[in-house]
């Protein structure tokens, strides 16, 4: 490939008091590519995104993003250069429907910057409403509009968070175990779905448990043990690699 | 077929602005009438329904739809009254530039609250509110004499300049009384004067819930973290929904000096703060016409409810036998007068216990068992399609 980064993480280190969540870490996301992020519990991986989308600020290390330093922003800064990130356990609206929920981020397009300024408020509504609409539809939940968000099952719940995603059109997605706690039906679907975004070049990070996911999906696999990438490949070097056998899947045959 | 088109057409109608301002505005101007079997028929407390009114309105603003519970909206309220009398002493008798006035200056007031008081959420932000609002009423009672009067509160005098006044009239005999161009606002002028107020501002809350700028501060309201990983800065967003409910308290507080031109420190106190809370909370936090319902509620308590003694008491068992008449009259005696507290005490850890809506979510509750009950007992005697019954038209 060899085509340029999107994000570039260098020497991040973060500490939880004697404990070092991220040590020393280096991984370089390329354009365009599926990259899996995998790793026994406690490695670092969703701290990893923490420290991508500005939750977390890293001791020391820098974050890049399209080839300028975010490290140190506010969220909603990093959100705005197009970053956008599905949480492990859903983050969404509960109290508002449907549509509400996947407005809202469209919006966010137009005015995350605040400004109060109503006529712009108008003309981009309906805007607004078509591009929520057809992502909907996408992600299936087209029949359930204006169904209460809280309301809904763990995997619809899970599916709205990646439309809410998706209809920012971000440079980079951060998915974080997309299909956990999902039943069988409900991770096949989101493969196909995650698929199809595949095929429209966006770049994705994804943390994920499940093989058969990483798999099908990935370019790239990194596996991160005690904060550290211990290796990198494609998912046939990954998979027969000593080093990955050992320090996460325990020498047993996949 | 035709009664069900018939009730969905009218769903969309009810969902209509101007169908329901319509509606609305026949209620509240008409309000004199239908007062009046409730003993409420009188300027006095009319005034005050719609004054606190919008100040509900505008609380509501901020609580109902972000979810940050301010202690200290009062200020607001006091800054407006301060600024309305002082322009009535300095300015003019007219109420149009003291209510302009009162509403910026509580506007500047609430950006400088605002901008402190928003750095934290949930019970931080209450107590920074509170904290504020009591150093206002505290100022105002001591250092601030100058100002604001002390104890006696802010009066008009004779001797006032009233600068755009004496432009046009020499100082008449007497204390002048406040107008709008020429008419007094006093009594049922003051009442209707308010009454439309209120209706505008009503609107203008109706548009803030359900433009997208309403739309972002509800989606603040259940997951202020997701809004920020969504690429929205959501502190200019919760500052200007502040400093909208903090220009309707002014905007109240003026309307409270312009039908009686007084002010004084009590009603920034947070006993003041702590009623509009009760007031929204009781009629239905983030609903269109809960807060008004909660005002009209407290406000006919605190005036109906108290002015009730023994001896009305005593008329009004009348009719039961004597020893009857007096334990009832006991009873009853503990919750009228006085004690009309306590009847709202109780009323509000009811309504907070079991109808977390508030009072309007209950009246909805009733119409929709209602409406069921009369389809069902309609279907048994069979005169009805099937179709009908049990159909559930959503909220």
């Amino acid at each position: 490939m060899g085509s340029k980064a999107v994000l570039q993480v260098t020497n991040v280190l973060k500490t939880f008091g004697g404990l070092k969540a991220l040590n020393n870490l280096n991984l370089t996301i390329e354009e365009g590519t599926v990259h899996a992020i995998i790793g026994p519990n406690g490695a670092g991986k969703s701290t990893l995104l923490n420290v991508c989308i500005g939750q977390l600020t890293p001791d020391t290390g820098t974050v890049e993003f399209d080839g300028q330093i975010i490290t140190g922003l506010a969220p909603h800064e990093i959100s705005q250069r197009g970053i956008s990130r599905v949480f492990q356990t859903p983050q969404i609206f509960e109290d508002l429907d449907i549509l509400q929920n996947v407005m809202i981020p469209a919006l966010a397009h137009i005015d995350g910057q605040f400004t109060f300024n109503a006529v712009k408020d108008l003309r981009h509504r309906n805007e607004v409403k078509r591009a929520a609409m057809e992502i909907i539809e996408q992600m299936n939940l087209g029949d359930q509009l204006h169904d209460r968000a809280g309301a809904m099952s763990r995997g619809n719940k899970r599916r709205l968070e990646l439309a809410m995603c998706l209809v920012q059109k971000p440079k980079l997605l951060l998915l974080d175990e997309p299909t956990a706690g999902m039943a069988r039906a409900d991770t096949n679907q989101t493969i196909e779905i995650l698929k199809k975004i595949k095929a429209t070049g966006m770049t994705k990070v994804i943390i994920e448990h499940d093989m058969n996911v990483v798999f099908s999906l990935a370019d790239r696999v990194s596996v991160l043990a005690q904060g550290t990438i211990i290796a990198e490949g494609t998912p046939q070097e990954i998979r027969e690699s000593e080093i990955v056998k050992e320090a996460y899947l325990g020498g047993a045959k996949i | 077929m035709l009664r069900g088109f018939l009730k969905i057409n009218m769903k969309k109608l009810l969902k209509n602005n101007l169908v329901i301002m319509i509606i609305f505005s026949v209620v509240v101007l008409t309000m004199p009438i239908w007062m009046q079997p409730f003993g409420a028929a009188y300027p006095d407390i009319l005034q005050k329904f719609v004054i606190f009114g919008v100040f509900a309105i505008g609380y509501n603003i901020l609580f109902g739809l972000t979810g940050y519970l301010s202690f200290g909206h009062a200020a607001f309220l006091g800054v407006g009254s301060y600024t309305a009398v002082w322009s009535f002493k300095l300015l003019t008798m007219n109420i149009i530039p003291a209510i302009i006035l009162s509403v910026i200056m509580s506007g500047i007031f609430a950006v400088l609250m605002g901008y402190v008081a928003l750095r934290r959420s949930g019970i931080y932000f209450s107590i920074l509110t509170l904290a504020f609002a009591q150093m206002c009423y505290n100022l105002a009672y001591s250092v601030l004499t100058p100002i604001t009067n002390g104890e006696t509160g802010l009066q008009l005098a004779k001797s006032d300049p009233r600068v755009i006044d004496r432009l046009f009239s020499e100082a008449g005999e007497g204390l002048p009384s406040t107008t709008l161009f020429g008419i007094e606002t006093s009594g049922y002028s003051g009442f209707y004067i308010s009454a439309v107020v209120m209706i505008i501002v009503f609107y203008i809350s109706l548009k803030i819930f359900n433009s997208s700028f309403g739309l972002k501060l509800k989606a603040i309201k259940s997951n202020q973290n997701r809004m920020r990983y969504l690429g929205f800065n959501t502190r200019p967003y919760l500052l200007t929904a502040f400093v909208i409910s903090g220009m309707y308290a002014g905007l109240a507080g003026g309307l409270l000096a312009a039908t009686d031109p007084l002010a004084g420190a009590e009603r920034m106190q947070w006993t003041a703060s702590g009623e509009v809370i009760l007031m929204t909370i009781l009629g239905g936090v983030g609903t269109l016409f809960g807060p008004l319902l909660g005002v009209i509620i407290i406000k006919y308590f605190e005036n109906i409810f108290s002015a009730i003694n023994q001896l009305d008491l005593h008329s009004f068992y009348s009719i039961f036998p004597t020893w009857l008449e007096n334990a009832m009259v006991s009873i009853s005696s503990l919750f009228v007068g006085e004690g009309w507290h306590m009847t709202l005490g109780l009323l509000f850890m009811l309504v907070v216990a079991f109808l977390p809506g508030g009072v309007l979510e209950g009246m909805q509750l009733t119409y929709k068992k209602l409406t069921t009950y009369v389809s069902k007992k309609r279907n048994k005697t069979g005169g009805e399609s099937k179709k009908e019954t049990g159909v559930n038209h959503g909220k």
